[in-house]
Parts: structure tokens; sequence; C-alpha cells
């Protein structure tokens, strides 16, 4: 029997993705809808009668005009206009509980388009919490559709969910494609409904949640508010250091010590060479990196989770608009603090096509937690952890290369919006949710598809890399030094053009699978000076460069770090969500040159300083 | 009166939109707003910000001046 396709359907901040983690377990296929970028989340159920149901995870919605691309999609897949993609047999509509009032219209307008539907009244248990009484039968009976209360994070809230699918499944018959109501005079028709439904069915209605409103009070305070953001966003960089360290250490050391029992255990040989010096070298020193992404993960996650991220959106708006674009632009480029990736993808939600160009054009600009392993390792072996006041100089160097990348990304988008991608700000308007605690399991989820997905890479793609690498740098022969191996070669063409930048023959070498993925870049170093060295020290990457390097190289390489184009995945990612490859061309080129003039002038003005 | 005239802390309510576009109507419509709504002004953004954070019913929106001045409002419901 074929799975019944229920598409969850309801407004941003409705709590849809942790409803959809907590009745899949975070067991999701991601894929794309066919031909465009938008994210197609689904995920596998078993009903209390044994009947499979796939759960389709749609973006959020207002109504069933849409606006942005990732609204298109969700309204086409809903009305069954989606060419390539099935009709769901049926919508799980989720309206926020707490406030039935305001939201209720968007299922009157889909329970329009005559298909077979289940009301769910999301996030009930905060809802009771602040005295909403809602009289789910008269609801049910006005509407015409099955209504159930819903909590995604609790069991008993889900298993009432359960059970009313499937009484659906049994009952509903396959709809086709049907037209909804998205002129002003239904909208409004639609209100005065739901509004007059609303009246009869909300027995009690207390003023808003009191929790929300007195830290609304502080955090969205004009002068507190700005520095609060401040604040925090400062304590999830301390943290990424701080916390990171000692797992971090383990880490290392583990993968220190199996490549040195291997090197005992094993017998002399190339194999032996390529298990130690590449693979474990490589990937090792890539791995070193996962407590300092989940860490910079879980802040963005529990900010999100918590409200606080819409709340900072606000904030930034009037910042963001003097670039020329608006306060949604703000959590795309905190994203992609983590990865560019989500940040590019979380820019679908821009409904203005300039905007959302300008944004996902600079968002390579924002230090993404790839480059921290090479900013880490480069400033643990040359700048010295001197007390400058209450900081120390190590991390002073950290924020500054955080800091030169928010502020070239600010004045690259505010030079793009008054040229190449001209146009009026679109208008901010948005809901800002009530505050809540974080779901923990949600949380995990959440963060374990992350981990998961950086593991991926590291497995897949790092290890290829550190392989092919140790290949090249180990052959025909790398006793004379690294010059004579094919990967010698290949980086002595590039030497001419990098050496007026102060890069030397091993940061050619480096470079060019660094560009692949730039946390590779480390791993190719490790590499390259553990076949120089012809040891298997993975741990001592940092005291080989300091031997190898001059402080102005090192800067400089900092410097290209800061601006060099992405890792070749962030670039798949931006043709396909620019839909362009003169785009993508320009923003690689704009990056290389923003690189190379850094580079080139941080080397030689660290010269003439004499460092 | 309209909405971005209600000062921070005052309620009303919103007795219809001049939007001058149906395209802002029905998206001021969608987002929630509709007549007899309860608002309240809470406060603007930082930095001489014309972004507005209003309570509406239970709910908080952001938006910015030239979406506040498409609705009007009534001091009493």
């Amino acid at each position: 029997m074929n799975a019944f396709r229920l598409a969850l359907v309801g407004a941003p901040n409705s709590g849809k993705s942790t409803l959809f983690n907590g009745l899949t377990g975070g067991r999701a296929k991601v894929a794309n809808y066919a031909g465009v970028t938008v994210e197609r989340r689904s995920g596998a159920l078993l009903t209390p009668a044994a009947h499979t149901v796939e759960l389709i995870d749609l973006p959020g919605i207002y109504g069933l005009t849409a606006r942005s691309l990732d609204e298109r999609i969700a309204v086409d897949v809903i009305s069954g206009r989606e060419g390539k993609e099935k009709p769901p047999d049926a919508l799980l509509v989720l309206v926020d509980a707490a406030d039935l009032r305001t939201h209720l219209h968007l299922a009157l307008q889909l329970k329009a388009l005559g298909r077979p539907m289940l009301l769910a009244l999301n996030m009930i248990d905060l809802a009771e919490r602040d005295g909403v009484v809602i009289d789910i039968d008269k609801l049910q009976e006005r509407l015409g559709i099955p209504v159930v209360a819903t909590c995604a994070t609790r069991k008993a809230g889900r298993a009432a969910l359960l059970g009313r699918l499937d009484a659906l499944i049994e009952s509903s018959r396959r709809a086709g494609p049907s037209e909804g109501v998205a002129t002003v005079a239904g909208l409004r028709s639609m209100q005065r409904e739901a509004r007059a439904i609303a009246k009869e069915v909300i027995l009690k209605e207390p003023a808003m949640n009191k929790v929300t409103r007195a830290i609304d009070l502080v955090v969205l305070n004009p002068v507190l508010g700005p520095i609060i953001l401040a604040v925090l966003l400062f304590l999830m960089f301390q943290a990424v250091f701080a916390w990171a360290q000692t797992p971090m250490d383990a880490i290392d050391n583990g993968f220190g010590a199996l490549g040195a029992w291997i090197g005992e255990v094993l017998p002399d040989g190339w194999f032996k060479g390529l298990l130690v010096d590449g693979v474990i070298a490589g990937v090792g020193s890539v791995i070193v990196f996962l407590p300092q992404i989940l860490i910079l993960f879980a802040f963005i996650l529990l900010l999100e989770a918590s409200g606080y991220l819409a709340r900072a959106a606000f904030m930034m708006d009037e910042l963001m608009l003097r670039v020329g674009l608006n306060g949604r632009a703000f959590i795309p480029l905190l994203s992609s603090f983590a990865c560019a990736i989500p940040g590019m993808m979380s820019a679908r939600t821009i409904e203005n096509e300039n905007d959302r160009l300008t944004t996902i054009l600079v968002a390579p600009l924002m230090t993404c937690s790839a480059r921290l392993p090479v900013y880490t390792l480069i400033i643990a072996a040359f700048i010295p952890p001197t007390a400058v006041g209450w900081f120390n100089l190590q991390g002073l160097v950290m924020f500054g290369l955080y800091l030169t990348g928010i502020v070239s990304a600010l004045v690259v988008a505010t030079i793009l919006k008054r040229t190449l991608t001209r146009g009026r700000p679109q208008p901010l308007l948005m809901e800002m949710p009530t505050y809540k605690l974080p779901d923990p399991r949600d949380f995990l989820i959440n963060l374990a598809m992350r981990a998961w997905a950086f593991l991926k890479r590291a497995g897949k793609f790092i290890f290829g890399v550190s392989v092919v690498l140790w290949f090249l740098a180990s052959n025909p022969s790398s006793a004379a030094g690294i010059r004579d191996s094919y990967a010698g070669m290949l980086g002595s063409w590039l030497e001419p053009l990098l050496k007026p930048i102060g890069f030397n023959l091993e940061i050619a070498i480096a470079l060019v699978p660094g560009l692949a993925a730039r946390e590779v870049a480390v791993g190719a170093l490790g590499t390259v000076y553990a076949v120089q060295s012809g040891g298997n020290d993975t741990a001592g990457l940092a005291h080989a460069l300091q031997t190898a390097w001059s402080l102005p190289t090192a800067l400089a390489f900092l410097a290209w770090y800061v601006f060099a184009p992405q890792c070749l995945a962030t670039m798949a990612v931006a043709r396909r969500e620019m839909n362009s490859w003169r785009w993508t061309t320009f923003m690689a080129a704009y990056l290389f040159a923003m690189a190379y003039i850094a580079a080139g002038a941080t080397y030689w003005i660290a010269r003439w300083a004499g460092l | 009166m309209k909405l971005i005239e209600l000062p921070a802390g005052q309620t009303a309510y919103v007795a219809g939109f001049e939007a001058g576009t149906e395209e802002l109507e029905a998206k001021l419509r969608e987002v929630g707003f509709a007549e007899g709504d309860e608002v309240e002004m809470l406060t603007h953004g930082p930095f001489g910000a014309k972004t507005l954070a209003v309570r509406l019913n239970r709910s908080i929106i952001a938006l910015r001046g030239p979406e506040a001045a498409a609705i009007r409002i009534e001091l009493t419901p």
C-alpha cells in the first residue's frame, strides 16, 4: 500500500518544524522540489492503526498569495498545481492555539480549497498556561473539519494527533487541483468569518503572555536591546573558543595516538604512509573542529527556538535598511556564521528578488565555521596569547577577522544595492513569536542533523581530498622535498601568481583543495608538512608552520581566508539559489579579487612595519 | 488616525485600511490585521528606526512606517 501523503501547513512560527521532528523523530529525507531550490523535508510515521504516512513539511505561509519562492512552492503543492509533485492526500493545518483569533483565517482559506484536512491547535500547552480556553468541539462543528489540540513536545499531544489521523485516512478521498481565494475581498470575508467563529469558540482569552511582554520590555528597548544583542553575540563567539578547547584537545590527542599506534603496528610502506599521513592527518585535523561548529550551531538553534532571532532581525532592521536591505536579511547573514549554505537557503524568505540576490552575494563574507580551523591554527601558531587589557591578543585577532568580514559584507551590500542590484527595499512585516523554552529533544534532533552533515562532508570530501593530495605529494618522489612531487609541480605553476602576496609553495599546494572546502586547507597543510617532515605528527602542525612561515605570510594567509571564495558546495548552492552562472561568476571573481588585494596589502604592510 | 500615530503603550482598534494598493492590503490582512482587532503600540526599533513592534490581539508584529501608515485605527472599539 502506498503511504498516505500528509502535508504540514501553517504560518511561520506555528511550530511546524518542531511537530515534524516530534512526529518523525528527526528521521527526515531532505531533498529539493524538482527544478527549484526549495528544500523538501519529508519523513515517515506509523499511525496506531498501522497506516504509513509520509509527512511533508511545507514552508510557512500566511495566506494563499505567494510572494516569495518558498511560499510559491507551498501554495502550489497545497493546491495540487506543483506539476512534478503529486498533490498531498490531505493537509494537516497548524494554527497557534494562543492566538486563534489572528490566525484562524488561514485555516478557512485552506478549507475553501476543498481538500481533506485536519486542523491542529498547536502549542496548546502554552496557550492553556496563559489561561486561554477554547471550545474545541464547537470549533469542529463550526468549521466542519476535525480539530485536535496538539503539543509537539509532549507524547500525549502527539498521540492525540496520531489517533485522529487514522479517521482522516480512512475517510478521505483524493481531490483534484483547486483554486484558492486570493483577492482582498475574499480575504476580508474569510477574516470576518474567522473572527465570528473565534468569538464563539474562544471561551477565555486573557491578555498577551506576561513573560513575553516582560522580556520584550527589556529586550526590545531601543537602548538596552542592541546592547543585549551585542553581548549575546560576544558570548556566542567566546563560547566557541573557550568551551570547545577541552573536547578539541581530546579529539586531537585521540587522532595523534591513533596515528602513532598505526605507525607502530603496520609495516613501513606506501599503505602506512597513506593511512597515517594522508587519511588520519587529513581527516583528523578537520574533525577536531566539530566541537566549535556544534557550539556555534547550538547557539543559533537556541536563539531561533526561543523566539529571540526574530527580535534580533527587528533590531537590525534600521541598520540593514541603511545598507539597502531589511531586517530579514540579518537572519541569513547570522546563519552564515555557521555555514553559508543554510544562510543562502534561508534568504528565500526575502520576497524582493534584488534583496535576496544581494544577501546571497555577501553571505560568503560572513565568517563561516569552516574558516575556524584555519584561523585557529594560524592564530595559535603565530599570535602570542599576550594580555591586552581585559582581553587576550589571540581573541582580539580572531574578533578582528570576524569584524573585517562583517564590515566588508555591509560595504559590499551597500555598493551592490546602489549599483547592480538597485531597487526599493521591501517592507518588513513579520510576526515575533512568543518566547518559549526550547524543547531539548527537538534541539538535539536539529543539532544532530547539523553534526551529521558536517561529519559526512569530512568523511566523504575531505577523506577523498586527503588521499589524492597525499598521493600527489609523495609521488613520484618526495625525497628531495615537496617540489619534486606532482603536488609540487602543480603548486609551482601557481607560485608566481601567489608569491607577490607572500605565499610559499606549500600554501599554493594547500590552496587548491582549500577552494574545494576551506577546512580542507588545514588538512592539506597537515598532509603537505607531514609528508615533508616524513613524520606522523598531526598535533605538531602549528609548530611546523612556525618554522616554515614568516609572520607577514601568516597574516596574509589569514587575510586571504577572510575573503577567498567559498567551498565548491557553497558555490554550487549559490548558483542554484541565484539561478545564474553570471552572478555566480561575479561572486567568485569579486571574492578572489578582494582576497588577493587584502592578502597582498597585509603582507606588504606587515613587512614594512618590520613584523 | 493611523497606526503609525499611536503613542507607545496605547491601545486602539483597527478600523480599516488605506493601503493605496490591493497588494499591501492583502499582505497586512494575511499577516493578521482585520477590522475590529485590538492593537497596541509597543516600541520602535533602535538607531532611530521607523520599524515598529505592535501587539495585534495576542501576537506581536514587526512592521515599518509605510505599512503602519496604511492601517486606520480608532481609539474605541
